[in-house]
């Protein structure tokens, strides 16, 4: 069966859910936008109104994903905006961020509205295109950044991401330039000469033993360290994507000491699993950057939770199977993460007590949003804001199964799993896009 | 026994089991008729993604000694290149009904991989950085000819570690076989996180070959690549050979009864002078001889189980 394609806007109130961990209270959602919240949004109610009962539901602004492949333009066997739409919907999104690395790669304008228009018509979430740095993400030459930013899709998110703007004389023009529009350079950082493109394994005693190349943290540091002195030294603000290690952890704690404007995100997957998974050579965990060993994990939950890290990105990277199924160094980079990632975090770092759902708000909605500088997306559940929000069932357990993911693809490394937490319901401007596992017009 | 994957998957008794086989089989190989009937019947392939001479030839004749219907098919290029997956590839090959894939492959755990997608027994002929298993087995025969048991012996393994499957099969073997283990080489030429693997399992290592060619029962000479040279791992060929080459004045240094190995091919002058590669302490011409017999051994015991063989 397939749930409906909601028309109904009439004005509804949810009752009885935890708002984002500020308490229990009620939401009143009329014409698509937030109209009472709190204990005394029921005296508001109008005529006609709907009730929907959210009753140890918890409730988040919409979620927002800054990091995200769709693979649509030239790899639509893979994911399309459509079905990746959908995927983020059932994992509690209400917009994403898609990766500038297609075929062609989004370095125009026009590629970049394109991809906003297709999202816009699917519906599901909004999907903000990410626009290259670098013409086709050769690392050479800036690609039309300013009009990307002038076009409708309204581009403020730069990356290359899948390779590192390695050159610091174009990241130092990168950052300097979308100053003008108050955009931000979100990098992967990788310096190719300390891992090149077959470093596939965190480099280290596995590594030795496997004789996979090493992918040493060092690599990531590097640049890491690098750009937040370019970004003091441009006073420009940058991004640092899917952090991995304790090494990047202690700088970027040491730059916001300092006030840099840096932020940075960290993956699900590096919250929780781990480089000796890759004991038995299966490319599902194969990742960039690679797993790490649990001493860096413990690093980046302590990060998140203590703000050192802003957000959590999923780093959602379809790819078919048979481009999983070669060798490891040969297969192809990447997981799923959309429909996960709120579960995850809810396991790691809820339901261990290192963060309340205050901060699941704060790190996979305002501050995604506010880093994207996304107007009407992670406004909060307060009067006015668009109706963007998200229901939770924090301690429903959720076994992962790979045959149900709404994504195209199947390279899903939670498979089997049991996790803690749960989507209950997803709504887009008042709309329902999800609702228990199922996604309008998608079928079960 | 299924597969032969890593040494790891062996217990030492089976790795004797092995050794003690192999001696049988050395015996045909020096008879007039080579031919042994065990497997006749079965279908093994030799699916060599990646060039080889001896290994590819050793176990080319061990399996027709055995009397196995033998195929060698090649693949050159990654299979990404080439449009076809490498699950599809190897599918395909156990779809027509053969009962063991012999392996070589330039990437690390492609064997292991296969293993899990295909029927047939999977033995790994090499694969990238990973190991060889059959090259640790002929290893530990041959130096098990000359020296006996190896329980407590002390073997160096010398030379560009950190690319060398041969070293990461001997290392694993060696333990097993009860044999105490010193690395040789310089530090860029070192396994990443060797200090915590050498210490776990209580591995000796050294950059001076001078202090540890005294103490040792057995020397092995890793290949070095020279295009390890542009790589930055080491200067010059020149020092390499100076610093860690088993030249004619370190053979002095050898105790008497100390042998040496190379897994082949040797670059004569770089880590081995040629008159250590021609010593008489020399193995390595035993070590080709013993290859044969090794893998006879190795197909045998994945292909027809328990049992006398000859």
């Amino acid at each position: 069966m397939s749930a409906d394609r909601p028309t109904n806007t009439s004005p509804l109130l949810i009752t009885g859910a935890d708002l984002a961990g500020a308490g229990t209270g009620d939401l009143l959602v009329v014409d698509g936008r937030i109209a009472g919240a709190g204990p005394d949004a029921a005296d508001q109610v109008p005529e006609g109104a709907q009730r929907y009962d959210a009753d140890g539901l918890v409730a988040l602004p919409g979620l927002v994903d800054v990091h995200t492949h769709l693979r649509e333009p030239g790899r639509e066997d893979a994911e399309t905006i459509e079905t990746g739409s959908r995927a983020a919907a059932a994992g509690g999104y209400t917009a994403v961020l898609a990766m500038a690395n297609t075929t062609p790669v989004t370095d125009t304008a026009e590629s970049a509205e394109r991809i906003w228009d297709l999202g816009q018509r699917a519906g599901y979430v909004d999907v903000h295109p990410v626009g290259a740095v670098s013409k086709q993400l050769a690392g050479e030459e800036l690609a039309e950044l300013g009009l990307m930013a002038r076009s409708r899709a309204r581009v403020r998110v730069f990356s290359d991401d899948g390779k590192c703007v390695h050159d610091a004389r174009l990241m130092r023009r990168a950052l300097e330039y979308v100053r003008a529009f108050d955009g931000v350079i979100s990098q992967h950082s990788q310096d190719p000469s300390l891992a090149g493109a077959t470093a596939c394994c965190h480099e280290g005693e596995l590594s030795g033993r496997l004789g996979l190349p090493g992918w040493p943290g060092v690599a990531e540091e590097s640049i890491v360290a690098r750009d937040v002195m370019l970004a003091r030294h441009t006073g420009s603000r940058v991004h640092v994507a899917h952090v991995s290690t304790a090494g990047s952890v202690e700088v970027l704690r040491w730059a916001k000491a300092q006030g840099i404007d840096v932020t940075a995100e960290v993956t699900p997957h590096h919250l929780l699993l781990t480089t000796d998974l890759l004991t038995s050579y299966d490319t599902v965990f194969k990742v960039n950057p690679p797993l790490r060993p649990q001493e860096d994990v413990e690093a980046l939950r302590a990060a998140l939770a203590d703000g050192t890290i802003d957000i959590v990105a999923t780093d959602h990277a379809p790819h078919v199977r048979q481009d999983k199924e070669h060798a490891f160094i040969d297969a192809a980079f990447g997981m799923l993460g959309l429909e996960t990632a709120l579960s995850v975090v809810s396991t790691v770092m809820v339901a261990e007590g290192r963060m309340s759902w205050a901060d699941v708000a704060r790190t996979m909605s305002t501050d995604p949003a506010r880093i994207a500088r996304l107007t009407d997306q992670g406004q909060g559940l307060t009067v006015g804001a668009p109706a963007n929000l998200t229901l939770v069932d924090p301690d429903r357990k959720v076994v992962v199964d790979a045959a149900r993911s709404k994504s195209l693809s199947r390279n899903n490394p939670w498979h089997g799993r049991e996790l803690t937490g749960g989507i209950h319901l997803t709504m887009l401007r008042g709309r329902v896009t999800a609702r228990e596992g199922l996604v309008w017009g998608a079928g079960a | 026994m299924k597969h032969l994957l890593s040494i790891a998957d062996l217990s030492r008794e089976e790795i004797l089991q092995i050794l003690e086989t192999a001696v049988s089989m050395h015996e045909v190989q020096h008879r007039d008729v080579k031919k042994l009937p065990t497997l006749r019947g079965r279908t093994i392939i030799n699916f060599f993604f990646e060039d080889s001479t001896r290994t590819r030839s050793s176990f080319e004749l061990a399996g027709k000694w055995l009397s196995a219907d033998t195929i060698n098919l090649t693949g050159k290029g990654t299979s990404v290149s080439k449009g076809e997956s490498l699950r599809d590839t190897v599918k395909t090959i156990d779809a027509m009904g053969v009962d063991m894939m012999i392996i070589r492959h330039m990437a690390s755990g492609a064997p292991a991989q296969i293993a899990q997608w295909t029927k047939c027994s999977i033995v790994n002929a090499g694969d990238g950085m990973h190991e060889h298993p059959s090259q640790a087995l002929l290893d530990a025969y041959t130096m098990r000819q000359r020296l006996g048991d190896l329980e407590g012996m002390h073997v160096a393994l010398v030379g560009d570690l950190t690319h060398s499957r041969v070293f990461r099969s001997n290392v694993l073997c060696l333990a097993k076989l009860g044999a105490r283990v010193t690395l040789v080489g310089p530090p860029t030429l070192m396994p990443a996180g060797i200090g915590p693997w050498a210490q776990a399992e209580d591995i000796t290592i050294s950059h001076d070959l001078d202090a540890v060619l005294p103490t040792v029962d057995a020397v092995m000479m890793l290949r070095v690549q020279r295009e390890r040279m542009s790589g930055g791992f080491f200067p010059t060929a020149r020092e390499y050979a100076v610093t860690y080459g088993l030249t004619n004045e370190r053979l002095s240094l050898l105790p008497d009864h100390a042998v040496i190995c190379h897994p082949g091919p040797m670059n004569r002058g770089l880590e081995i002078s040629g008159d250590a590669a021609d010593a008489a302490q020399s193995l390595v011409l035993d070590q080709v001889s013993a290859g044969v017999a090794v893998r006879m051994s190795i197909l045998y015991h994945l292909l027809s189980g328990e049992g006398s063989a000859a």
